[in-house]
């Protein structure tokens, strides 16, 4: 088993020096990123558990499956994660190429079609894809290139040791010499080696992996127009569809009228897709389709549709007064899902208290792609085209839809226009395969952006009550969080308004402070929608009130933001969670905590590099400030530190500084990126997404009231990654950047104007 | 019937007039790399050009551009060298890559207005042009290289 490279073996201090020393030349220039190294030796491969075991279908390591070689030697590899932005397209291939020794010039990626038996799980979600499959592509490629050594070994009456695998290449010990081409037949032929037979490369070999330097695959075409997204597959005698959804969740057409519709020059013909009521799962919310020649006359058709429409029983939700039963529920005791010592007795002895409520509005995920899907449904089965997160899943359910055995169903993934989340439910997917047999031609759905943002499966509202007791000394010793939001679950099962303990996982009941008496409770929310999952999920309200809170707490006990964190983070040390009192079934993002424990050296160490690196403390010019927040999730750990500025009125922010340790970087620049984005989504998020609903129905439609932070207001990033060996697990990159962005512009805000804002979004205007 | 040139051809389109040109291009003439995103002129997915200026192809209808040239991103250059997509490369823009085809063409149309841009100049022009994956900041350097070279 592995020998887990603790970081705060190192001071915190020491490895902060460390990181100074070791920066590129690159301090003030936004963009660039920073190594902050630990002085430790690079290891052998050692292999460790990780989650990706215990997902549906689990990890698969047959090289076969996802190496080939041609005879002229090109090596196609098989990518069978979905590409939304990360990069795991180029990413894990390029782990494997590496390893097999490759030549990456001579390598084709193919992307699998949803198919979780021969492929293991494809879900591409909950920031896995590096984290689950960097062993498992390292594997592959060295039984490649093991399963090469061999089979010229055997043709050269050689030791297997005394064969080189070089870029491509293999040489034998009297000058002989073969490419993979001509090998490749022998080569997969030979047993595929056990982990134990291996010899793995070390980190000093290492071509592709750590380097930044390999480009994503798809990038020329993506430049060029040539890439292809859900809605740019194009087939023979296609149909495109649009669909009137009912506007409240569980509601349905009591009447309609297509006449003028069908009049539309295009239109071809009107359905009724069957209704959902909650938990409706992924399943279509029904409605009336039109289908046409084109994408316009579909759309023009459906604006002259006459339709009467019923609510349904979630037709009274509205926003405001379910803010204000959250934020009565917070009021209340809640369901437990932490306890460490006592908080009672703490506020009981408490010199001060401070109590603070932080709120959030619902969030849709809006991909600058709206969902869209193709499918082709004939007598032989069906098979789909679409950017889905979960293709397996999406296979499933317009298999159960249509009343197919799955194995007469195929998924093709193209690339994502983004996801974020929305894309791991196919709705879309099943309403294209309901419609293609409807009509038994192909059929192209595309969403509206309207309908992706009436439509959505919405992150969360929440109202999140964090209670503080003081003694007299303004030493924390008492910290008790009252979470309510209506739960992920409620999709999935008939909802009874609790969350369930993964939610409260994701930075709540994983509190990482040093504080004697910590409580964490859920209050009962039921849903009146449907509720997915956002880029980094509860994390986001529960991070929002966290980092909210110990900016308050700054103010209120005259202390920097700084030194309120580290204050309260406490000693550089790996959470005990039986000691902290976390529950048994405590979810860790799925990773084993003796491997990927609650580390808050690592927090302390991000949080130090993100303030460091912007300068924090420096004087700024009137109507300046800079906020700091840092936060575990995904088994990572990151820091934001942004400086906000109010300028003619508005909220800006022009610098910000991002710290990651994310264990092993396997793909910096990719890294780097993600972390870019997130600030833009972290801040969008703290700024400008608000989804709220009355009478039941989402009240934004379109850019115009629903809109993102633009190229006139965005942040010069500067990104930290913290450096570490291969034996430091790598961890979630996509979405553990985006939960201390929020936090940390409103302490900014505070720092600028000493006005304090609670709720999310915060608005643009100052 | 409309006509116009699209990506140096001309073209005929028996469609209504009223078509939003975006539709056309995608639907009808089967070039996908212009992209929806929002249909209200909001979002810039589906910039293309329209006799050298950038035009939200959403908002542009069939009968507008009668008579006019069309440049989609299949047309920006041969090849796809053109300075902005080379930057972009060059630049590693691209994150899920959807809006990047609007992007570049808003840039393009851009810097040939506006050969040397100030940094303001470049936010303001594009900030019409809305991507989701954040990747603001290196638009603004491809867009930056393009221009001086640097």
């Amino acid at each position: 088993m592995l020998k887990y490279i603790q970081p705060h073996l190192a001071s915190a201090q020491e490895r902060v020096r460390l990181a100074k020393v070791t920066r590129r030349g690159f301090l003030g220039t936004a963009g660039s990123f920073a190594i902050a190294a630990y002085a430790v030796p690079a290891r052998a491969f050692d292999t460790y558990a990780v989650g990706g075991s215990d997902m549906p279908h689990g990890i698969i390591e047959n090289p076969l499956i996802f190496v080939s070689i041609d005879a002229d030697g090109t090596v196609t590899l098989v990518a069978h994660r979905s590409e939304m932005g990360t990069g795991s397209r180029t990413s894990l291939p390029m782990v494997i190429a590496d390893e097999m020794e490759a030549d990456w010039t001579r390598v084709k990626i193919v992307q699998a079609p949803g198919d979780e038996p021969t492929y293991g799980n494809q879900d591409t979600d909950g920031s896995r894809s590096m984290r689950h499959h960097i062993q498992v592509a390292r594997k592959i490629g060295g039984s490649v290139r093991t399963m090469l050594q061999r089979a010229a070994a055997q043709q050269w009456g050689v030791e297997p040791t005394a064969v080189k695998v070089e870029m491509h290449q293999v040489t034998g010990p009297g000058g002989q010499s073969v490419g993979f081409g001509d090998l490749a037949v022998q080569a997969m032929a030979q047993p595929v080696p056990s982990h134990a037979e291996i010899t793995y490369k070390t980190e000093d070999q290492f071509r592709y992996i750590g380097k930044g330097q390999v480009q994503i695959t798809d990038l020329h075409d993506i430049t060029t127009g040539a890439a292809i997204y859900g809605a740019d597959v194009v087939l023979p005698g296609m149909k495109f569809a649009v669909i009137a959804r009912p506007p409240v969740v569980g509601g349905k057409a009591s009447s309609y009228d297509a006449t003028e519709t069908l009049a539309v020059p295009g239109v071809e013909s009107v359905h009724e897709l069957p209704y959902a009521s909650m938990p409706t799962k992924f399943a279509p919310l029904g409605g009336i389709a039109v289908v046409a020649s084109n994408t316009w006359a579909a759309l023009d058709g459906r604006e002259r549709l006459k339709i009467a429409w019923e609510a349904g029983p979630h037709g009274a939700y509205s926003s405001p007064a379910y803010m204000a039963e959250m934020i009565a529920t917070s009021e209340q005791p809640g369901t437990v899902a932490r306890n460490q010592g006592d908080f009672d007795a703490a506020l009981a002895g408490a010199a001060k208290t401070f109590t603070g409520t932080y709120t959030q509005d619902h969030i849709a995920h809006i991909p600058m792609e709206p969902p869209a899907a193709i499918a082709h449904y004939t007598a032989e089965g069906l098979e789909i085209w679409a950017p889905v997160q979960s293709p397996y899943a999406a296979r499933v359910d317009a298999a159960a839809a249509l009343g197919l055995d799955p194995a007469k169903v195929k998924v093709n993934v193209t690339l994502l226009g983004g996801g974020f989340g929305r894309k791991s439910k196919a709705d879309f997917v099943t309403e294209a395969a309901l419609l293609s047999k409807a009509v038994g031609a192909p059929v192209r759905v595309q969403w509206a952006r309207e309908d992706d943002v009436k439509h959505s499966f919405y992150h969360t509202t929440s109202a999140e009550r964090i209670d503080v007791a003081m003694d007299a000394a303004g030493k924390v010793t008492g910290w008790r969080h009252r979470s309510v939001a209506p739960s992920i679950l409620s999709t999935f099962a008939p909802d009874e308004g609790n969350v369930m303990p993964l939610e409260q996982g994701m930075g709540m009941s994983d509190l990482p402070f040093g504080v004697a008496n910590i409580r964490c409770e859920s209050g009962k929310a039921l849903a009146h929608t449907r509720i997915g999952w956002f880029r980094s999920v509860s994390n986001i309200p529960h991070a929002w009130a966290i980092g909210s809170c110990v900016g308050e707490l700054a103010a209120q006990l005259g202390k920097d933001q700084r030194a309120m964190w580290l204050e309260l983070i406490g000693a550089p040390r790996v959470l005990d969670a039986k000691a902290a009192g976390l529950p048994d079934d405590f979810w860790n993002y799925g990773e084993p905590m003796s491997e990927f424990p609650i580390d808050t050296g690592r927090l302390i160490n991000v949080l130090n590099i993100a303030a460091d690196g912007i300068g924090y403390g420096k004087d700024l010019p009137k109507g300046e400030g800079i906020g700091l927040a840092v936060h575990r999730s995904f088994v990572s750990y990151v820091a934001c530190a942004a400086r906000v500025k109010v300028t003619g009125g508005k909220i800006t922010v022009p610098e910000m500084h991002m710290a990651i340790d994310c264990g092993f970087a396997a793909n910096p620049e990719r890294i780097r990126s993600q972390l870019e984005g997130a600030a833009v989504m972290g801040m969008t998020v703290a700024l400008h997404s608000g989804i709220t609903f009355e009478k039941g129905a989402v009240e934004q439609s379109n850019y115009y009231d629903y809109d993102v932070v633009r190229s006139d207001n965005f942040p010069s990033v500067v990104t930290h990654i913290v450096s570490h060996p291969f034996s430091v697990h790598a961890t979630g990159v996509g979405e553990p950047g985006v939960p201390p962005v929020p936090p940390a512009i409103a302490n900014g805000l505070f720092a600028a104007t000493g006005e304090r804002r609670r709720h999310l979004p915060m608005g643009v205007d100052a | 019937m409309t006509t116009f040139t699209l990506n140096g051809v001309e073209r005929e389109f028996g469609e209504s007039e009223a078509m939003p040109l975006l539709w056309a291009i995608r639907d009808i003439a089967g070039l996908t790399g212009t992209k929806y995103g929002c249909g209200v002129g909001l979002c810039g997915a589906c910039t293309v050009h329209v006799d050298g200026k950038a035009v939200r192809s959403c908002q542009a209808t069939l009968g507008e551009v009668a008579g006019k040239s069309v440049t989609t991103i299949e047309g920006l250059d041969p090849a796809g060298n053109h300075p902005v997509q080379v930057a972009w490369r060059d630049r590693n823009v691209p994150q899920c890559g959807f809006c990047q085809t609007g992007q570049i063409m808003q840039a393009a149309a851009f810097l040939n207005e506006t050969p040397k841009p100030t940094d303001d100049e470049i936010l303001t022009a594009m900030s019409g042009n809305v991507c989701r994956c954040g990747c603001y900041q290196r638009i603004v350097e491809a867009v930056r290289l393009a221009s001086t070279g640097a």
